[in-house]
Parts: C-alpha cells; sequence; structure tokens
C-alpha cells in the first residue's frame, strides 16, 4: 500500500518528488528565476553565477550536499508564486533564491517566509523588504534598488553637473531608481520622463532631451529597452554634449554586448564589475568566462556571492540549518570573501556596500567593458532602513 | 478544432459533472499524499477551468475568437485587490465606503465590473467581424493592461498585495480546502450556467449565427444583441475567476493581464475542445499541469510544450475531446466485427 | 514646443510609421488575400534580425548582413508554409491562431537555445552612424533617414507589384475566387507559397533595418507584431494602401502621444485610436474585402 502511493505520488508530482532518504541530506534550494521572455538572459546570469559559487565552496552548503529545485516564473508575479508554493509545499526547500524582478518578489516572498523558509535575494531588491516589511528571514545579499541611483546623485553632485534629464519606464523600479537619484542630486532636473514599459523607439524623447539641453542624462532601462535607447541615443550624436549616467544596471554586461560601441563612454555607479580590482573577482571573471565563453554582470556575481553566503553561514553552524534562529544570526555575520571587497549586511538585511563609478571602454579585444575609476561612496546604507523594525529573535 | 458551431451539438453534461466530483476528492487526494500542495494546483485549474468555460461561450458557441479574456480577468482580481486595499488603509473608494475584503460581496461586484467592461469592449468589438475581431479584441487586451500598469497607487507593475484577511459570509476562507471548495462551487455554478445557455434559445441563435450570419438575418434574427450578451457573460465569469485568483494568492498585477495569457485561455479552451461544457475543464487542467511539470524539468520547456500544442491542433481537430469520441468510434467499430 | 521640434517629432512619427508599414505590409498581404492570421509573423522578422546579426559578424559586412536577413527570413517562412501552414488555409481563424501560435513558442525558445537569451549586435556601417542637419540646429539620424526611404521604396515596389503585374493579378485572382484561379491554370498553391515567402522577405526586412535601431532578442517579435496587427486592422486586411497610410498614423499618435500626454495614456493612445476608428469604421479605413 504504502508502496503504490509513493510510486503514485511520484507519478503525479511529475517525479520532481524525492522520497529517497539519505545518509546526509541535501540542503534544499529553491532556485526560482527567469528562464523565459525578454528577461531570460538575468534568470541565466544569475543562475550560472550561483553555480560557479556553488563549485568554489565544493558543490556543497555548510558541508551538505545541495538539491537544487529550478523553475521559470516567467517573469509573472502568479506564475512565480504558483512555483514558490511548489517549492515550499512539495520540495520543502530551506532557502528560496534567484528572483530577478520586484513585482515576482514581491508576489512569492511572503508565502514562503510565512512557511518558514529563508528568501535569500540574489538580484530584486523591493523597497518594502528594505523598510516596513523587512523580515528576520529574509536577506538581499544584492542590493536596493535605489541606492545605485543614489550614489549616482552624489558623484554628479561633486563633478559639479548642474542641469540633468531623467528618464526611466513607467513602474515602480523605474520610479524608484529616479526617486533614489533626485534624494542625493542637488542641481536641476531640467526633464523627468517616464516611458511606457517595453518602449521600443525613443527618437520623441531624444528630440525633447536635445530641446532641453542638458549636461548629461540619467536614466534606467534594464535589459533590451536599455539596448533600444543607447544604440537611439548614440546615433542621434547627443554623447558628446549630454553623456549618460545610470546605475549599473542600464549598461552591464548583460546587454553591453549587444550595444557595442554605442555605450563606450557612458558612466554608471557600480557595487560590482569586471574590472573590479580584487584577486577574488579577478579569479571569478577569469573562471566564468572560461566556462560559459562571456563576461560576467553583477547579476552573475550576486548569484556567486549568495552561494558563498549561504556556505559561510551554513559552515558556520555546522550545516544545522533546521535551527532557524541560529541560521539567521549566522547569516547576519556570515563571514565570507565577496567579490565585492567589502561588503557586510545592514540591520534591514540589505547590503552595505561601497559604490564606484565606473566609464564604459573597450578592452584589449575590443569588447566593450565597464572600466572601474573613482569611488564614490563608501559604506553606503539604504533609504529605508530606518523603517525597519525588525524583532530580534 | 473546426468552428464549435460545425459540430454536432454535444449535449451531454454529466461529463462536465463527472469531472467536476473528480476535482472534488482533490483535498483528499492531497491529504492522502501528505502534500497539501496538491490541492493548491487543483484550486488553480478551477480557477482557470471557470475562466476557460466561460470563454467556450464566445469562442466555441459564437464562433468568436477573443482575445481579451486575461484583461476581464484581470478587471476581477483587481476589483476584490482595490476593495480590500481600502479597507487595510481605511480610506473610503466613494461615498464613504471603505471598501470590504468579504468576498460574498466583492465577488459578485468583480463579477458585474467585469461584465461591464466586457460589454464595452464587446459593443465596439462586435460591430467588426472574424479576424477583425481578434485583433480588435487584442488591442482592448492591451490598452487595459497598460490600464493596469498606470494604477500607481494600487502597485502598478508590481501588482497589489491583499493584506487583510478574506472572509466569506464573516468567516475566514484563507483555509485552502475551505477556498478549494468555494472556487469548485463557482465552476459546477459556471457549468451549469453555460449549459443551460447553450441549449437555450439564446445559445441556438449563438450557433445559427456562428455558421451562417447572413441566413439568420434573413430568418428575422439579429446577431449582435446575442454576442453581446454572450460576450458579456464571458467577461463577467472571467472576472469572478480572476477574483477568485487574486484571492487564493492574495495578489493581482498587471502580468495576469498580458495578452500572452490570453493566449493560453484560448489554448485551454480549444485544446479541450470547443463547444462542450467539459472540453474547456480538460484544457484547462492540461494546461496547468503541462506547464507546471515541464518547467520543473527543464529550462527550454516552451519548446515541448508548443510541439504539443501543435500537434494537437494538426491532429485533433476536436482538441482533446476528441480522443474521447475517436476512443468511441474504436469501440463500435469493435462490436461491429463481433456482429 | 517651438515649430523645429514639431517639425522633427512628425518626422520621428513618420519614421516609425514606416517601419511599421514594413512590418503590417507582409502581414496584410498574407491576411488579407490568403484570409490567413499569420501570428508567428513576428517570429519571421526575428529571424530576420537574427540571421542579419549573425552574418554581419561573420563577415563584417552590412549589405551582406541584408541579404542573409532577407534569404532567411524567406526561406523560415516558405519552409513554415509548406511544412505546417498550409494545412491550416481552410481551417478556421481559431486553428490559426493556435497553429501560429504555438509556432511563436516553438521559434523563440529554439533560437534561445542556439544563440542564448542574450541580445544580439548589429551595428552600422560608419557612412550611416553619423547624423544630418534637417533643418538649422536639428541634426538627424541618416540611418534613420534611411529607413524612411527604404520603406517608401518598398511600399511603391509593393503597391506595383500587386497592382501592375502578372503575379499580382494571379495573386489577387487567388483570393477572390481560388476555385475559378485554379481551373484557368493559376498554379495556386504555388502563387500561395510565393506570396508567403514574400510575406516572410518582407517582414525579415523590417527585422534587419531595425536591428540597429532595436535590441536583437528573443520575443522582439512580438510586441512590434502587435503594432502591425493594429495597423493591419486599421488600413483595412489586404489593403497596402490602407497599411501606409494607417502605419503613419499609429507613428504619428504614438510618437506625439508619448510626448503630449502622461506615460500612462500615451501607451494606451494607439489603442484607443484604434478603437475609436473601427467603431465608425468597422473593416478599417481602406477596406478592401466586403
Amino acid at each position: 500500500m504504502m508502496r503504490f502511493r509513493t510510486a503514485f505520488a511520484a507519478a503525479l508530482l511529475c517525479g520532481t518528488f524525492s522520497v529517497a532518504a539519505r545518509a546526509e541530506d541535501p540542503v534544499k534550494i529553491g532556485f526560482l528565476s527567469t528562464f523565459s521572455g525578454p528577461g531570460a538572459a538575468l534568470g541565466q546570469e544569475v543562475l550560472d553565477g550561483f553555480k560557479l559559487g556553488l563549485e568554489a565552496s565544493g558543490g556543497k552548503i555548510g558541508g551538505r550536499p545541495v538539491e537544487l529545485f529550478q523553475a521559470d516564473d516567467q517573469a509573472k508575479p502568479d506564475v512565480g508564486r504558483q512555483q514558490a508554493d511548489k517549492m515550499v509545499e512539495r520540495d520543502k526547500i530551506n532557502v528560496l533564491t534567484g528572483v530577478i524582478f520586484s513585482n515576482v518578489m514581491l508576489a512569492v516572498a511572503k508565502p514562503a517566509l510565512d512557511a518558514g523558509v529563508f528568501v535569500v535575494s540574489a538580484n530584486a531588491g523591493p523597497s518594502q523588504y528594505a523598510g516596513a516589511q523587512c523580515n528576520p528571514h529574509y536577506f538581499a545579499v544584492s542590493f536596493q534598488n535605489d541606492s545605485g541611483a543614489e550614489a549616482m546623485g552624489t558623484y554628479l553632485n561633486a563633478k559639479g553637473v548642474k542641469k540633468i534629464y531623467a528618464l526611466a519606464p513607467n513602474y515602480p523600479a523605474g520610479k524608484d531608481f529616479i526617486a533614489g537619484f533626485k534624494r542625493t542630486f542637488k542641481g536641476e532636473l531640467v526633464g523627468e520622463k517616464y516611458t511606457t514599459f517595453g518602449q521600443l523607439d525613443y527618437a520623441a524623447e531624444i528630440a525633447e532631451i536635445r530641446a532641453a539641453n542638458p549636461q548629461g542624462v540619467f536614466f534606467f532601462y534594464p535589459g533590451g529597452m536599455g539596448v533600444n535607447f543607447v544604440k537611439q541615443y548614440d546615433q542621434a550624436g547627443l554623447k558628446k554634449t549630454a553623456p549618460l549616467y545610470g546605475p549599473s544596471f542600464s549598461v552591464d554586461q548583460t546587454v553591453l554586448p549587444a550595444m557595442g560601441d554605442a555605450a563606450l563612454g557612458a558612466y554608471s555607479a557600480a557595487f560590482w564589475a569586471e574590472t573590479w580590482d580584487n584577486p577574488q573577482s579577478k579569479k571569478f571573471v577569469a573562471d566564468f568566462e572560461a566556462k560559459y565563453h562571456r563576461i560576467p554582470s553583477s547579476y552573475a556575481s550576486d548569484g556567486y556571492d549568495t552561494a558563498l553566503v549561504l556556505d559561510a553561514a551554513a559552515k558556520a553552524i555546522g550545516g544545522k540549518i533546521e535551527d532557524k534562529k541560529a541560521f539567521r544570526k549566522a547569516l547576519e555575520t556570515a563571514k565570507f570573501t565577496s567579490l565585492r571587497g567589502n561588503f557586510k549586511f545592514d540591520t534591514n538585511h540589505y547590503p552595505i556596500q561601497d559604490y564606484y563609478l565606473t566609464e564604459i571602454v573597450k578592452d584589449p579585444k575590443g569588447r566593450p567593458i565597464m572600466q572601474v575609476r573613482e569611488k564614490i561612496d563608501s559604506d553606503h546604507r539604504d533609504a529605508y532602513v530606518s523603517q525597519c523594525k525588525m524583532a530580534a529573535e | 478544432m473546426a468552428d464549435g458551431a460545425s459540430r454536432p451539438i454535444r449535449a451531454a453534461l454529466w461529463p462536465a459533472l463527472v469531472l467536476i466530483a473528480l476535482l472534488a476528492l482533490a483535498p483528499a487526494l492531497s491529504i492522502w499524499l501528505d502534500d497539501p500542495f496538491t490541492v493548491k494546483i487543483a484550486t488553480r485549474i478551477v480557477i482557470f477551468a471557470i475562466g476557460a468555460v466561460a470563454l467556450d461561450l464566445t469562442l466555441g458557441y459564437a464562433g468568436l475568437v477573443s482575445l481579451c479574456q486575461a484583461a476581464f480577468f484581470g478587471v476581477g482580481g483587481y476589483v476584490v485587490g482595490i476593495l480590500a486595499w481600502h479597507q487595510a488603509n481605511s480610506e473610503a473608494v466613494l461615498a464613504g465606503w471603505m471598501g470590504s475584503s468579504e468576498l460574498a460581496l466583492t465577488l459578485p461586484l468583480a463579477f458585474l465590473v467585469a461584465g461591464l467592461f466586457a460589454a464595452a469592449v464587446g459593443a465596439v468589438s462586435l460591430r467588426t467581424g472574424g479576424p477583425y475581431f481578434i485583433m480588435i479584441t487584442l488591442a482592448f487586451n492591451q490598452m487595459l493592461y497598460y490600464g493596469a500598469v498606470a494604477l500607481q497607487k494600487y502597485g502598478g507593475d508590481d501588482g497589489l498585495q491583499i493584506i487583510n484577511p478574506l472572509t466569506l459570509f464573516g468567516y475566514d476562507i484563507s483555509n485552502r480546502y475551505k477556498f478549494f471548495y468555494l472556487a469548485l462551487t463557482m465552476l459546477l455554478a459556471t457549468v451549469l450556467l453555460i449549459d443551460r445557455l447553450a441549449r437555450s434559445r439564446f445559445g441556438v441563435v449563438l450557433r445559427a449565427a456562428a455558421v451562417n450570419e447572413t441566413r439568420a438575418i434573413a430568418v428575422g434574427v439579429a446577431p449582435w444583441p446575442y454576442r453581446l450578451v454572450a460576450f458579456a457573460i464571458t467577461g463577467a465569469l472571467a472576472g469572478l475567476a480572476g477574483a477568485l485568483l487574486a484571492a487564493s494568492q492574495q495578489f493581482i498585477s498587471p502580468a495576469d493581464m498580458a495578452w500572452d495569457r490570453s493566449g493560453d485561455f484560448v489554448v485551454m479552451t480549444a485544446l479541450g475542445g470547443v463547444a462542450t461544457v467539459w472540453g474547456p475543464i480538460i484544457g484547462a487542467a492540461a494546461f496547468i499541469f503541462t506547464e507546471l511539470s515541464l518547467s520543473s524539468y527543464m529550462q527550454h520547456w516552451q519548446l515541448p510544450f508548443g510541439l504539443i500544442i501543435l500537434a494537437i491542433v494538426l491532429l485533433l481537430r476536436g482538441g482533446l475531446a476528441q480522443l474521447v469520441d475517436l476512443a468511441r468510434g474504436a469501440k463500435k467499430g469493435g462490436e461491429a466485427v463481433h456482429d | 514646443m517651438t515649430l523645429s521640434l514639431f517639425l522633427e517629432q512628425l518626422l520621428n512619427g513618420v519614421q516609425l510609421g514606416v517601419m511599421l508599414f514594413l512590418m503590417a505590409s507582409g502581414l496584410t498581404l498574407v491576411f488579407g488575400i490568403m484570409n490567413f492570421i499569420n501570428l508567428a509573423h513576428g517570429s519571421l522578422y526575428m529571424a530576420g534580425a537574427f540571421a542579419a546579426a549573425v552574418a554581419q559578424q561573420a563577415t563584417g559586412s552590412f549589405v551582406l548582413a541584408i541579404v542573409a536577413g532577407v534569404v532567411a527570413a524567406a526561406l523560415l517562412g516558405i519552409v513554415l508554409e509548406r511544412a505546417i501552414l498550409q494545412r491550416f488555409y481552410t481551417r478556421s481563424h481559431l486553428d490559426q491562431v493556435l497553429a501560429t501560435f504555438a509556432i511563436i513558442l516553438i521559434l523563440n525558445e529554439t533560437t534561445r537555445m542556439i544563440f542564448g537569451p542574450s541580445p544580439l549586435r548589429m551595428s552600422l556601417p560608419h557612412a550611416l552612424s553619423g547624423s544630418v542637419p534637417i533643418l538649422p540646429g536639428v541634426p538627424y539620424p541618416t540611418y534613420r533617414l534611411v529607413v524612411l526611404l527604404a520603406g517608401l521604396v518598398v511600399a511603391g515596389l509593393l503597391y506595383l507589384v500587386i497592382m501592375r503585374t502578372r503575379m499580382g493579378m494571379w495573386v489577387r485572382a487567388g483570393a477572390s475566387d481560388r476555385t475559378t484561379a485554379s481551373s484557368m491554370g493559376v498554379n495556386v498553391p504555388v502563387v500561395f507559397s510565393g506570396l508567403f515567402g514574400m510575406g516572410a522577405a518582407l517582414a525579415g526586412l523590417a527585422g534587419i533595418l531595425a536591428a540597429p535601431i532595436l535590441s536583437v532578442q528573443v520575443g522582439m517579435g512580438e510586441p512590434v507584431l502587435i503594432l502591425a496587427l493594429v495597423v493591419t486592422v486599421l488600413g483595412g486586411v489586404g489593403s497596402i494602401r490602407g497599411a501606409f497610410f494607417a502605419a503613419l498614423l499609429v507613428g504619428v499618435v504614438d510618437t506625439f502621444g508619448r510626448v503630449l500626454l502622461t506615460p500612462a495614456l500615451g501607451s494606451m493612445a494607439i489603442f484607443v485610436t484604434m478603437a475609436i476608428i473601427l467603431a465608425f469604421r468597422p473593416r478599417g479605413m481602406f477596406a478592401t474585402h466586403g
């Protein structure tokens, strides 16, 4: 009877139902990310980085084997929710990670946290979980949306830039970025434009930028939108009079190969880039390129760091991650060699990290890369940490 | 899958009832397997089945391919979400009314509001026909989608979380088994309503006009009002389904209204077999089950998924429902040999 | 808004419209003449862009890239038509929607498997990458003017082919009465395959011309497909002339909608325009069929 039931369950549950009891129970990690649609490159990037991170820790987390449950959220919150429910309730995951988009994160984090699963974000950094909704079991290894934009504002102040035109897609992350920029930028915004999400043609906006005659353009366009905008901006010949400034996602390695020379001379505020000057970064970039034949972006570095954080925290408590109180403490104080060099979790479990200016230049092989320039901001804390009242357990 | 109208009336209601009875066992199965997720999938199947069965009225019986189903689905979801939001934030919706998280009130409202949206869209779209209808419903779907993205107050593209507990007649409905039976009851009601409509004079006119519009007009029946009512009912039921989805996942977002979701609904309805009340239920179940299992097996799951759809369209003109016909035919054939 | 800015935006709108026309022209031909709804038209656009980007990376030549893109899209179109789609000419619109919806999934995923999920690059030859002054103090990207010109030339050629040549006559005959045309010696299947190939080549060309401006990535066809469908329906299915004027209208409405309205209203402007026009002219602005 029992065997029939198990076999029936296995058949019904599409084979993902694991029944074999092992001598050493694996750490179960749900990797919910975007693998189809326009955001698919980002999911792939985080996953590749995460897998490389796992390899670096010998394929284990805290000395225990790892069972990875992968699923595609299609960048749709409700699909993500369904997949997350499955991972939490059926696969009984210990940790959920991989989510790219803030809107998916907002749909999946609550049920996972309610079920006692740790959510360790390798990318999405919505302000809600940095502030009022912060949670003892929610960690973001990556960034808070606004931070890169805040750092850019600081840099432009120091450089004495007075007139900026700002653009972003008309959705919450876009508004977060511009709000973050305005929080620190002291000059004048001669234009503030929100465009349709997924817009293809930017000729009209570029004509308006020309007419407004700014000293620079602050923009946030992730993925294909960024490729469209940067190419068209370059063709309009405005780059010389009004350079492009943005958070790193607008001009990182997920889009640079597609932008080519059009991106040269654009600046961004980055918490990591492929030219980061420390030994662990150099090794990571070399390993990543050898394995996947492309230059990693900060999505991949965040995936890598996420694996390292999990391993370090689990190791510190002898792999006993089921002790949630101890695991939380261990994550908060995790000692690991971040690719970023300087990294620690703030009281809201979002990173405190440095921001550097990067400029897009050509590498010796003629490929556009983000060249690290000066440090803009040290130990940057996000703007929402004061709203976080996290209960100490 | 020829137009539903050109196929003989599949009068049978009982297969749909059998399917619903089988679905009713999901919670028991879930407990037996000690797998609470089973009932969640079953809930999702039931919710999408409501949308698909409803779409069949327009798609199968009236022969009009609508790509606007997801938009109405989302409208219903937003009605429940927005009313709950207002209650949670103690902010008046209108005239001092503070919103509600009482599903006995918000579900019918979602049905009604989505129906009104559908009536408005239908009033314009139904003036066109055939391929024009497909395209204009697609355009309206995009319009409503962007409308939802523009709802910055209610989360915009991030979507809207429902944070207060939802009730039904004052009782907490957050228990997944209770909620499942609520959704299943709504599916049963939808099936009975669509079946009733399909058998009535209303359904006969819809089908007749789908087969030959000119002849219908010649015998003195203008199909336009019938189609409009059918389209509005389809949209209203989609709104009900969307409301249930929002309530079940305590979340609604514009992504639920994207045009490819409308395509998913058409696929569910048509793959199961149009102009049957039970085909779309099978279609919804097969679609959700395949999507979930393929995507946890492999990253490039959309390739086999597309191939499966293409194969069914190419080989089974009646959708999955035709497999039953084929099986019946084979049985009859077998008997004939014995005689 | 100054006059020169207004004129520049008008040109932007017209230029966007011409790009949409290239995409919509193939769609409206296949749709109107063969009475076939091809949602996978966007996949042919993608195929053109990908083939061109790959060819350019391999050879470094922009001209060869264009040739490769057009040929690849046309071949893919003909193979699809012969292998699968021609079976659906006599089937319902619903089946056509389903089959081509499935083909979108298949082609997108196959492309992703071959080229990976990251966008590809297509760059411009040096001569086209600058800008030229169109008004005093208003430089305009050279390449956009080239696209504008190319679109106008294609529009003219298409009109001539359909209205003035023997092939165009066959096409029109096959569309209005298939049986009679067959009995009078027109090889309808061959003509339709040729027509489908031409539609595919046009979609491919649209993809290639868009590739230096837009991101060459998996799924790039679908947003454009929706706009092209709007254009096709507004212009009247099957009407090249209608598609041309509808495309200009959509381009201009979209451009000015984005400039003058709030972002939310701006993104809805096209669809509202479409609803209004179809409410008064249910078969589009230049209906060809009853």
